[in-house]
Formats: C-alpha cells, sequence, structure tokens
C-alpha cells in the first residue's frame, strides 16, 4: 500500500509539479506539502507528493548502516 | 545525494547486515510487518531466507486490498457493468475474483474500467465524459487515503456531477492495537510502514511500546533499511526494554505530513469497517463525510453491503493475522494459485500468498 | 481452466500456455508442433526449413520507434532466427475493422515494405479480409515466415544444459516501457522508445564463427521471465540469471518502480536470448557487440541441473529467489 518512489522536481507550475526518476517524468500535485523547489527530492505516490526527501537524514541513515553496530541505541 | 535507491541496495552493506542478522543470539522472536509493500519487497530479495531460525517474521493485514470484503469488488463488477458507468482503478484490484468475476473479466466482457496510476487522473476522465458516471475505486491505507481525499477536493472545486468515490480506505491504529493485545497472535515486535509513517508520523507507535508493551522500527522499502530494521527490532525485542524506533528519517517526521492528515480528515471520518478474515473492526476504516456526499458513490448508488463467508478451505483471515502461513491452508499452490486465485491474499500483487508463491523463497 | 477467454490467455504467460497445451496440440498433436519452437524445422530435400507464424493486434497502431507492421515483420523474421535460420519470404494476412481509414493502412504497408527491404527479405503471398465495425480493433495483421537453416545447425529451447551460459543482446523492456507510455492514461512521458529490429544479421554475425549455440529465443510479450521459464521447461533444466548483471535503461528503471513493474516480465521486441556452453560465451558477447544491435549484450546467468524446470533470481542481497511464469500482462499497482 507502499509503493511509492523517490524523484526530482524540476519544474512547478502552479501546484503541479514534474518529477524526474531516472529520465521518466511524471506529473505530480503538490498539493499535499508546503514550500517545495525545483530541486528537491520528493516521494512520489500515486502521482502526488507526500513528502519530501531529507537529503541529510538520508546520508545520516547511510553513515548509520554502514557503522554496523547495534543501532538500537542510535 | 543523487540516488535514493542505489545506496540502500548496496550488495557490500547487504551481505555485513544479513551477516549481523544470522548472528542473532538472543530470544525467540515473532515480528510482524504489515505493509503489503513491505510483504513484496522482503518476497522479492528473499529477505526471510537471511533470517536465523529463531526469527519469525509473518505478515499481517497490510494489504489494503486483501482486507477489502469481496461485496466491495462485486459491487464495482455491478457498477462497471451498468451503461455509462466508468469504473476507474488501481491495477491491484483488476484481478481479485468475486462471485461474478473479476474486473478484468468484466473488461473482457465490454464494460468500462480504466487502469489508472493516481486517482487524480480519473478526474480528468470525468471532465472529458461529461455524460457518463465516473467511479474511482478507492482502498487504501494511509499513504493513498491523503490523495483519494484531495481528488474530492478538487472535485467539489470543479463542481462535477458525475464523479463518485466508491472507498473501502481504512487506517492502521485500531488493527495494530487489536493485533498487539490478541494473545494468540503472539507479536513480540512491529515492521512499521514506512509511507503510512510519513503521513500520520510516529507517536502512536511510542504509545503502543509504553502502553502494550510492544515495540517496532519505522522501515523504508529498500533490502538494507528492511534488513537493519529488521536487526534492530530483534535487539529491541530482546532486549525486554519496549521503544519505537524510526530507520526511515529520510522520508518519516515524528509529526507525520499534516497538510496530507487535514485533508484526509477534511473528507474522511472514522467509521466501522470490515476487515475481511477478520471481521468487523471499529473505528478502522474511512467514510466520506455528509458535506461531501455527493460523492459518495455508497450514497449515490444502490449498493449491496453483505458480508460474505469466505470460500471453503480458505484461510486467508488467518494468513492476514498471521497466526498461519500459507503453506498452511490446504488451498495454497493446489486450488489456489495466481492465475486461479480462490482468495485475495493470492491474487493481490503483494498479497502474502502471491509473494510467497510468486518468489519461492529458494535457501 | 476458466471458461471464456479473457486478455490473460494472450499475454504470453501461464494462461497461453494452459491453452497450447489443452487445447491446440492436443487437436493439432504432431511432433513438429509440440517441440514448442518459435519456428517449426522441416526437412525437404535438399536441407531443413524453418517455418513460422505470428499474428499482432497491438494498440496503438504507431507508437515510439515503430508500428504494427513493422513489428510483424521483424517478429516473423526474429522467430525465424530463433533456429538461426536465414528468412526467405514472408506471407501477410490482414483483418480490417470497417471504417478504416486508409491512410493509416498504407503508412503500415509502407512500413513494413521498408522494413522487409532492410532484412532482405519478401513479401511474397498474402490475404485480405473486412470485418464489420466493432469485429476487429482496426487492423489484425498474421504472417507466417519460411527460411533455410544453415547446415549442422541445430539451435531449440531443448537443447540447454547444465553449465552453458545465457547471455543477453541488449536492454530489457524497452518495447513493454514504450507501449506502456503510449497508455496516456499513465501520463508519464520518457525518451524510450521501442526496440522493434530485426535480429537475423546480428545471429548470422555470431553463428558464422560460434558454432556450437544450443538455444536462441527472443523475448516477447511476457518478458524475459516467461522466456526463461519455457526454455527451462522444454529442456528440462534450471536457469539462473544474476540481478545484478541484468541491463535495463535507466528511464525503464524509473517506469518501472514508479508502476510497481518488473522489467523481466516486459515485452522486447529487438533482444535475443542466446544460451550456449560457457567456453564459447565470451567470443559470443564480443561479436554481438561489434552490431549496434547487440551492443549492450552481456552474460546474465547459467543453465543448471537442479532445481530443474525452474528460473532463479540471485539477487543484489545476496540470496536466491523464483522467477515465475506471469499469470497476465503486467499491470501497475499502488501497493
Amino acid at each position: 500500500m507502499c509503493l511509492a518512489v523517490p524523484g526530482r522536481v524540476t519544474e512547478i507550475k502552479g501546484k503541479t509539479a514534474v518529477v524526474e526518476i531516472m529520465g521518466a517524468l511524471r506529473e505530480a500535485s503538490l498539493e499535499l506539502l508546503e514550500d517545495v523547489q525545483i530541486g528537491d527530492y520528493v516521494i512520489l505516490h500515486a502521482g502526488c507528493a507526500i513528502e519530501k526527501l531529507d537529503e541529510a537524514e538520508a546520508l545520516k541513515t547511510i553513515e548509520l548502516f554502514k557503522e554496523l553496530k547495534d543501532i538500537y541505541h542510535a | 545525494m543523487h540516488n535514493y535507491l542505489d545506496p540502500y541496495r548496496d550488495a557490500g552493506l547487504l551481505r555485513q547486515w544479513a551477516e549481523k542478522l544470522r548472528n542473532y543470539r538472543g530470544k525467540p522472536l515473532k515480528l510482524m510487518e504489515v505493509c503489503g509493500t513491505h510483504t513484496m519487497a522482503i518476497a522479492r530479495y528473499g529477505i526471510r531466507t537471511l533470517l536465523p531460525d529463531t526469527i519469525r517474521l509473518v505478515s499481517g493485514p497490510g494489504c489494503p486490498v486483501c482486507v477489502t470484503p469481496s461485496y466491495y469488488i462485486n459491487n464495482a463488477v455491478r457498477l462497471a457493468r451498468r451503461p455509462g458507468v466508468i469504473v476507474a482503478t488501481f491495477g491491484d484490484l483488476m484481478r481479485i475474483p468475486a462471485d461474478e468475476g473479476s474486473l478484468l473479466e468484466a473488461k473482457a466482457q465490454g464494460a468500462d474500467v480504466r487502469v489508472l496510476y493516481s486517482p487524480l487522473d480519473a478526474l480528468k476522465i470525468a471532465r472529458d465524459n461529461p455524460e457518463r458516471q465516473v467511479v474511482l475505486l478507492s482502498v487504501g491505507f494511509e499513504t493513498t487515503t491523503p490523495v483519494a481525499a484531495l481528488t474530492v477536493v478538487k472535485a467539489d472545486e470543479e463542481k462535477m456531477d458525475n464523479f463518485t468515490v466508491l472507498s473501502a480506505n481504512k487506517t492502521m491504529p485500531e488493527v495494530l492495537k487489536l493485533l498487539a493485545a490478541d494473545p494468540t497472535v503472539g507479536i513480540d515486535g512491529y515492521l512499521y510502514p514506512g509511507h503510512v509513517s510519513a503521513i500520520i508520523g510516529t507517536r502512536f507507535y511510542e504509545e503502543l511500546a509504553e502502553k502494550y508493551g510492544v515495540p517496532g522500527v519505522v522501515a523504508g522499502f529498500e533490502p538494507l533499511d528492511i534488513l537493519a530494521a529488521l536487526a534492530a527490532l530483534a535487539e529491541i525485542c530482546d532486549s525486554g526494554r519496549p521503544a519505537a524506533r524510526n530507520l526511515y528519517t529520510r522520508v518519516v517526521k515524528a509529526e507525520g505530513n499534516p497538510v496530507a492528515s487535514r485533508t484526509m480528515e477534511q473528507v474522511f471520518e472514522p467509521a466501522d469497517a470490515v476487515w475481511r478474515g477478520i471481521g468487523m473492526i471499529p473505528g478502522s476504516g474511512l467514510a466520506i463525510r455528509e458535506a461531501y456526499a455527493r460523492f459518495d458513490a455508497w450514497k449515490v448508488f444502490d449498493l449491496e453491503t453483505d458480508h460474505d463467508a469466505e470460500p471453503e478451505g480458505c484461510r486467508c483471515g488467518e494468513i492476514l493475522k498471521g497466526t498461519k502461513a500459507p503453506t498452511d491452508c490446504p488451498l495454497f499452490g493446489i486450488r489456489c494459485v495466481p492465475e486461479n486465485p480462490v482468495g485475495a491474499c493470492m491474487v493481490s500483487s503483494e498479497g502474502t500468498c502471491a509473494a510467497y508463491y510468486k518468489y519461492g523463497g529458494v535457501r | 481452466m476458466t471458461e471464456r477467454i479473457t486478455l490473460a490467455h494472450g499475454s504470453g504467460g501461464k494462461l497461453t500456455r494452459q491453452l497450447i497445451e489443452r487445447i491446440f496440440y492436443p487437436h493439432f498433436a504432431n511432433e513438429i508442433l509440440q517441440t514448442g519452437d518459435d519456428a517449426a524445422q522441416i526437412t525437404v530435400s535438399g536441407g531443413t526449413l524453418a517455418y513460422t507464424t505470428d499474428s499482432f493486434v497491438i494498440t496503438p497502431l504507431f507508437f515510439k520507434g515503430g508500428d504494427i507492421g513493422k513489428l510483424a515483420v521483424c517478429g516473423t523474421v526474429n522467430d525465424l532466427a530463433t533456429s538461426g535460420a536465414r528468412p526467405l519470404a514472408l506471407s501477410c494476412g490482414f483483418i480490417l475493422e470497417e471504417g478504416l481509414d486508409i491512410g493509416r493502412l498504407e503508412r503500415i504497408v509502407a512500413s513494413m515494405a521498408e522494413t522487409a527491404r532492410n532484412c532482405g527479405v519478401r513479401i511474397v503471398t498474402g490475404d485480405t479480409k473486412v470485418v464489420p465495425k466493432g469485429a476487429a480493433d482496426q487492423i489484425f495483421i498474421n504472417t507466417s515466415g519460411i527460411g533455410i537453416i544453415p547446415e549442422g545447425c541445430q539451435i531449440s529451447a531443448s537443447r540447454a544444459r547444465p553449465g552453458d551460459a545465457v547471455i543477453i543482446t541488449g536492454t530489457l523492456g524497452d518495447h513493454g516501457a514504450a507501449i506502456l507510455l503510449e497508455r496516456e492514461e499513465l501520463n508519464i512521458t520518457a525518451e524510450i522508445a521501442s526496440d522493434c529490429a530485426p535480429l537475423h544479421h546480428l545471429v548470422s554475425r555470431v553463428l558464422a564463427e560460434v558454432r556450437d549455440i544450443h538455444v536462441l529465443r527472443d523475448p516477447t510479450r511476457g518478458g524475459l521471465a516467461s522466456t526463461l521459464n519455457e526454455i527451462a521447461e522444454q529442456s528440462g533444466t534450471g536457469i539462473l540469471i544474476w540481478e545484478k548483471e541484468i541491463p535495463v535503461r535507466p528511464e525503464v528503471r524509473g517506469i518501472c518502480e514508479m508502476l510497481g513493474m518488473d522489467p523481466l516480465y516486459l515485452a522486447n521486441e529487438g533482444k535475443m536470448v542466446m544460451i550456449l556452453p560457457e567456453e564459447s560465451a565470451g567470443k559470443a558477447v564480443e561479436l554481438l557487440r561489434r552490431d549496434p544491435l547487440g551492443k549492450d549484450a552481456r552474460i546474465i546467468g547459467r543453465v543448471l541441473r537442479e532445481p530443474a524446470r525452474k528460473v532463479l533470481l540471485e539477487t543484489v542481497a545476496g540470496t536466491k529467489r523464483i522467477v515465475d511464469m506471469p499469470a497476465g500482462d503486467p499491470l501497475p499497482r499502488i501497493c
């Protein structure tokens, strides 16, 4: 029920964005988010951007996964 | 970061985390994932084969199509057969078997059924076909429901008179509580759905840990996300100190997405709902509010809501609660196969039985 | 078996196989047909003929990278190529829906003629029927083709042997993805064109220097997954493929991630699966890569003794899982 994919916002026309996923383009509604800019990465689900991707958190998560220690304590 | 997928599929890191899981030496655990997309990802990457014998991972009722009662598809098929009606649906619903055949079969017989990727595209169909009634089949949990709600808001703004939504949308909290409190289900910990959590946030999971003693970890959908989350969940469960952790922080915030939640609440209100195989769970469903009644297909069309019994032998109910595995069902792989499914667990693309059958799970 | 024909019966997966095995084979029964190869091999005095037939019902009629006419010629030539044959001649039967614009028909016929010229093959016989409006979807094309199989060439889907290498001649899913994009209800755009192309020159380039090719098959409807399952079944062997070796264009991958589809199940119209002894695989890939139609050729797997008749995928996580035959056409999903 959660099938969604990260994509980059390449264009914004009012409340609609063009999101690029590895070269494929799809129009997506921005009406469930605030403050989206061109160049942001969003999670695309059913034609709608449902959240922004936080790059800092993404990098932190990878570092966490690389460390391999007990991430329960994180 | 420019590619938010491949770093979480890194073969080297996957090997390391698989090793870590294999080295789990704690007490035996029964963990439950509650998202159809997790079911698929786990099967697709063979993640169960990486778990030690002491950790059992079961699939819960997180497949919205599987838990949709068969009367829903019966109604959808009957609507599709009406002249002047266009039924717009996600691909996931097309092959679900029902009394009068599936939507795919109805389409082969001439019904106007259109497969969409986005509910918003149904509005375009309605605009392009003003003399016909467009019915959007709306199933899903809190990831998809805000999009369905947005569709209704826009139909209202455009004053459409030929668009309705047949809703079977549900929410997760009530069923999570129900299963956490059920000793026969015996869950030690939950793998929480990453995108539902992106909408509703994580506070409810903290409540489940504190009040029900059931810990959980919010996980993304790439294999590394899932492996690391399972390892973390195993550690938390073994520690005896229930807690909720978020390992999908790149998408999920503690407070969720307030705009999406507000949109959902604007259009939908909690209602009792029937979960196929489980029965009625109070307050676990969503119904379109009175203010938007003219977009509610349940009100606009004359439809039956008889609750049917499951076919003889079908174990979908117990499989959805995680008390039986697909291989425990007498019909699995014999009478119930993807090309001739008996219950929704087999035909839904992310149903537990479909995933087991399709991906085999070779050690 | 279900009582009525559904769309799934035509998708190249399990239900198509059921129709073949429960209806066509029992009635038409003969050992040439029941070999199950894409082209029948018929010995005539002086050599062996390859003989194949195919029907084309695709919509839309025109798509990025081709049209139903080009597809018909390439598809037939490629079926002949799977037996190693040099294509000789094609037949072509049209079933036209009443009301079809003749200009469209002419565009399709011109495309067929051009493709045939490029293939060095002639359309030597034909037929035309018209059915009332609604009885056909604009135009249906049936073709058959004959070709000559070179002396000593013994290529069949039943000849895969444990230890053989599995090669794919290029990226997967381009045609299937291109057709998906034409469906405007999905509203996705990408620079993807159908890979529709004739492959007999590519094949003969390899055959000239690599004598012991065991299997050739083009993974059309049902995708690579269906084709490998068919080969595993016919040969009685297992096949293992490595997820990290499977070539997929980024745009096709993006579309599949968005719609929850798997490139292994998308149609290809300009690619060939080649199975041959491991020691010849490197040379075959090198020869393929010299041709633009084979520039992305690579080894993607191996034939196994066990598990017999099953196709396995080794995932990037290092685990193995089954690649099943599809039950029907791929559908976009939300879950």
